[in-house]
């Protein structure tokens, strides 16, 4: 796949808008007022929890879904009231889809029938289309006999050879193993690059999301809660949810009191200083909480000086869990929360047995408080 | 919902001829026990007496000289040269051949609709559409006549109003009519489910690519229920040369099945023709199972995916609903019309040259409860035996060939498949001869009741073995091994971990046993030695033969379609209550996932 043999012609690259989309299966309401612009030719990124609609809003898109209320636009054009065979969008199935009664090569020429062009132009894109994917000498097989990765690249082949404007995939990795996701998702991105395409992509898995995807949307209970570049997701969650899907987070609870350089954020554990940069004035949504990443923190002994910058509490060892890189603590602090402290393999102080008294050291530019 | 499946009695699990290739052999250390061996013993013994050996019979005496013994082929040669024999031949495929497209064209309407759209009628079509079954097909062909005969309802009508006479009974087209009606429900049941089991994401893949309406079907869903429907279809083609009565009743003697039976019945059991007739009936039976087999050979799609589902169903506009309507009506109208003719011919007082019957009355009930009770405590008696041996044979079977590693326990198996492609013919000649001479305190074996039973269980065990199989398959074999790790001996885990759980399938196996065996005729009727031995399809059969028993033949009728539907209804029922009773109990996580 990463020999380039004749390319493909590609299309100019489309934008697609999702406008004020409302759905409901019954009486459950599974999409609720989702409002999205994907800009042309970017990977993008439906990402939540299972049954958050990330799948639902994607076959939308591909039309076996239909909205209640609102339009899909692409490349400026409503296409609600077309049936999916006239939207032209490519979709790569979850489960593949591989027809069985039919070889790889009528798979994959499938769509080009469908389109009525001549044999000969039939033949020469298949064979351009399963070189691409690195399949060229697998075209005579059946499905059945090819293995997870090769049926997903099959897939893959079937949907971009009838050159669609939009590439939807539907967890397109989750069939296959650890290690040859990482490799086919390098692909992927690469493949999508070159042709132009603007794709979306469903996940449930973060990591596949930030590796990939231009931007991402956070979606739970058919709600997108924020969209935006997966290190801006990561460095300012917009809520709780948000910070908690995307990495380890520690929170904890209390209420915010003061105001200007003055405000702090009183805890069981402790008043820990907001200052305004982070976290702006106003009102705070209800139910709040401080939050932080577990590297955000070191531990101290309770004697040491601290650091500018940074602020204190008080905690004893509950455990630690080696993770190579880093070593992660857990740790309790006064009024019975726990927080988690990652430390670079090596950085920690001597001697942080469980139950040793030990400081936790927060960097406080990095604190935020966040609602639901 | 996992464990629906351990107590699905969906039909098209035994339905079927297709035989499934061998499970994969889970190396283990246990060894067979003896147990296992003496019911493998059993079972084997059972099948040599009941089909091999009959069959084996026929074929021996098929291929030696009368008399001497000697290996011959002298009556094949007779049987070619003959010519009534040759054009029997022919009808017989080219009957076969019309009635699958007859039962091809009234099943997949009703597939269609009834799997692909939203169509309310759904549940309704199903369930009517199994109801030919449960009728002998001969009972049909006399009912048929009054509607759709020279002198049937709609040719008087047609020959008041247009002057046209459309011949739908005469000769073969009867046999054709009649069989298609009554054997389209193998092809709508197995198509149906074939058509059930796609994964929405095939069509879906289709329709993402450009594809849709006929195209789509032609294309994709058609060739992935391919194999359902050639399981419908060859099943039906075989059904065909195993019915004897059918063509009997019309008259229709140029058939393989009527010429074998008149053979015997009218030259003696020492003519060689009949059994030459027989074995190449047999010959064609197989070879239409065994092309079936081969051409769908590595091509059992099972796609439906985790959390797929079937495919989706499409709502209709207006319009399509309506044209959906009427086709739907008009296929049930055709198919329950024996039913309805047999229902009116047993309240008739006359009925004869004209469209509906002169009066009504209940003297034929009257009578046929007064005289002819013998023939319905007998059709229970039979049936229930048979349906009882079959199960208990099914399930072992099933068990020697899914959980142990018994040398040749697939060829019980197989053998007790074979009996799909023996005609009902052939294993009552077999057993005439074979039984005959054996003597059983002064009379001869073949003349005891008990060798109908024989017969009847030999003939449906191939249901009960593939309905006790798929209960069997979808039970993790982790369960019994958990029993075992608790200190349950074999024995005692198949008694209280084993049966509990397949039972929904045993009974689902034992109503299809017994609906069929109830009304089964072809291989009884040359076993029926006195009028009280004879179960309810002979007493039917004689009645039948004259006009005026017609009217009592069809009150028992009646009965016999209602007695089998309770009685199918009665086991669904407890099949229902079963399965309710295990979800409550959260039986559901203890069967393993639905694509494992």
């Amino acid at each position: 796949m990463t020999a380039l043999p004749a390319a493909i012609p590609t299309t100019p690259s489309v934008d697609i808008a999702i406008e004020h989309v409302d759905l409901w299966y019954g009486t459950n309401h599974v999409l609720r007022d989702v409002d999205l612009k994907i800009r042309p030719g970017e990977f993008f990124a439906f990402l939540g929890p299972s049954g958050c609609g990330k799948t639902t809003l994607l076959r939308l898109i591909a039309g076996f879904n239909q909205a209640d209320r609102g339009r899909v636009l692409i490349a400026g054009r409503d296409v609600s009231d077309l049936p999916p065979w006239k939207r032209d969008v490519g979709m790569v199935f979850q489960s593949y889809a591989l027809w069985p009664h039919m070889t790889v090569e009528q798979n994959v020429a499938f769509g080009l029938e469908e389109r009525r062009l001549p044999r000969q132009e039939i033949v020469k894109r298949v064979a351009a289309a399963l070189d691409l994917v690195g399949l060229g000498a697998l075209g005579k097989r059946r499905p059945a006999q090819l293995s997870g990765g090769q049926q997903q690249r099959v897939a893959l082949a079937r949907t971009i050879v009838v050159e669609p404007k939009v590439l939807l995939l539907d967890e397109p990795l989750s069939n296959l193993d650890a290690k040859l996701r990482g490799e086919v998702r390098r692909e992927l991105r690469e493949l999508q690059q070159r042709l132009g395409l603007t794709a979306i992509f469903v996940t449930h898995d973060q990591e596949e999301a930030n590796t990939i995807c231009d931007r991402i949307a956070v979606m739970k209970d058919g709600t997108v809660q924020q969209v935006g570049a997966p290190s801006e997701l990561y460095d300012r969650p917009r809520n709780l949810f948000v910070a908690g899907f995307l990495g380890s987070t520690n929170t904890l609870d209390g209420i915010v009191r003061g105001d200007g350089a003055a405000r702090v954020f009183e805890t069981a554990a402790g008043r820990i200083p907001l200052p305004a940069c982070r976290v702006p004035e106003g009102d705070m949504p209800p139910g709040a909480k401080l939050v932080f990443r577990p590297h955000h923190a070191i531990l101290s002994r309770l004697d040491s000086p601290l650091a500018p910058g940074r602020t204190r509490l008080d905690g004893k060892v509950r455990f630690m869990e080696f993770l190579g890189a880093t070593e992660r603590y857990g740790i309790a602090v006064a009024g019975g929360a726990e927080v988690l402290v990652d430390l670079s393999h090596g950085t920690a102080p001597e001697g942080l047995d469980v139950d040793t008294a030990v400081a936790v050291d927060i960097a406080t530019d990095r604190l935020l408080v966040l609602g639901e | 919902m996992p464990d629906r499946r351990v107590l699905d009695i969906n039909p098209s699990r035994f339905m079927t001829l297709a035989l499934p290739t061998a499970p994969a052999r889970a190396k283990t250390a246990a060894t067979a026990t003896p147990g296992q061996w003496a019911a493998a013993i059993a079972i084997a013994a059972f099948l040599l007496v009941a089909l091999v050996i009959p069959v084996g019979t026929v074929v021996y005496v098929a291929f030696t000289e009368k008399g001497t013994g000697d290996f011959t082929l002298v009556n094949f040669v007779d049987f070619a040269r003959t010519d009534l024999l040759v054009r029997s031949t022919w009808n017989s495929i080219y009957a076969a051949v019309m009635t699958v497209l007859l039962a091809t064209a009234l099943a997949l309407p009703l597939a269609v609709v009834t799997t692909r759209f939203e169509f309310r009628g759904a549940a309704l079509v199903q369930t009517l559409g199994f109801l030919p079954l449960i009728m002998p097909p001969f009972v049909g062909a006399v009912a048929m006549q009054l509607f759709f005969g020279r002198s049937g309802s709609i040719n008087l009508l047609l020959g008041d109003w247009l002057d046209i006479e459309i011949p739908f009974m005469e000769g073969l087209n009867g046999v054709i009519f009649v069989e298609g009606v009554h054997y389209f429900p193998f092809i709508l049941i197995n198509l149906s489910t074939a058509l059930r089991t796609i994964d929405r994401s095939m069509e879906e893949a289709a329709q993402n690519l450009g594809s849709s309406g006929l195209r789509l079907f032609r294309r994709i869903v058609f060739p992935l229920a391919m194999p359902g429907y050639m399981a419908g279809a060859s099943l039906v083609f075989v059904k065909v040369f195993d019915d004897l009565a059918t063509p009997l009743l019309l008259n229709v003697k140029d058939m393989l099945a009527p010429q074998a039976y008149l053979r015997i019945t009218s030259i003696g059991i020492a003519d060689p023709m009949g059994y030459v007739i027989s074995v190449v009936l047999v010959l064609l039976s197989v070879s239409a199972v065994m092309l079936s087999t081969l051409a769908m050979r590595g091509r059992d799609y099972a796609t439906v995916q985790r959390g797929g589902g079937g495919l989706a169903r499409r709502a209709l506009r207006p319009a399509e609903h309506a044209i959906a309507w009427v086709v739907v009506t008009l296929i049930l109208m055709l198919v329950l019309a024996p039913h309805a003719a047999l229902l009116m011919l047993s309240l008739a007082t006359v009925w004869s040259y004209s469209p509906l019957p002169d009066g009504f009355t209940l003297a034929h009930y009257a009578r046929v409860f007064g005289d002819s009770s013998v023939y319905i405590t007998n059709t229970l008696l039979y049936a229930s035996l048979a349906g009882l041996i079959d199960v208990v044979l099914g399930a072992a079977i099933a068990y020697l060939v899914l959980r142990t590693t018994l040398p040749g326990r697939q060829w019980l198996d197989w053998t007790a498949m074979a009996a799909v492609a023996v005609p009902g013919v052939v294993v009552g000649i077999g057993y005439l001869r074979t039984f005959y001479g054996i003597d059983v305190g002064g009379v001869p074996l073949a003349t005891l009741w008990i060798v109908i039973v024989l017969a009847l269980a030999v003939r449906r065990l191939p249901y009960a073995l593939r309905a006790c199989y798929a209960a069997l398959q979808q039970i993790s074999v982790s369960l019994e091994e958990a029993a075992e790790n608790l200190g349950a001996t074999k024995a005692r885990t198949i008694r209280r971990v084993v049966v509990p759980l397949i039972s929904g399938g045993m009974l689902a196996g034992f109503i299809s046993s017994f609906a069929t065996a109830s009304v089964e005729l072809a291989a009884t009727l040359m076993l029926v030695q006195s009028n009280s031995d004879a179960p309810l399809a002979y007493g039917l059969y004689v009645f039948m033969q004259s006009p005026a028993g017609r009217g009592p033949g069809a009150a028992l009728g009646v009965i016999a379609v209602v007695l089998v539907a309770i009685c199918t209804l009665l086991s669904h029922l407890v099949v229902e209550r079963q399965h309710r009773r295990q979800s409550r109990a959260g039986a559901g996580p203890a069967v393993p996932g639905a694509t494992g």
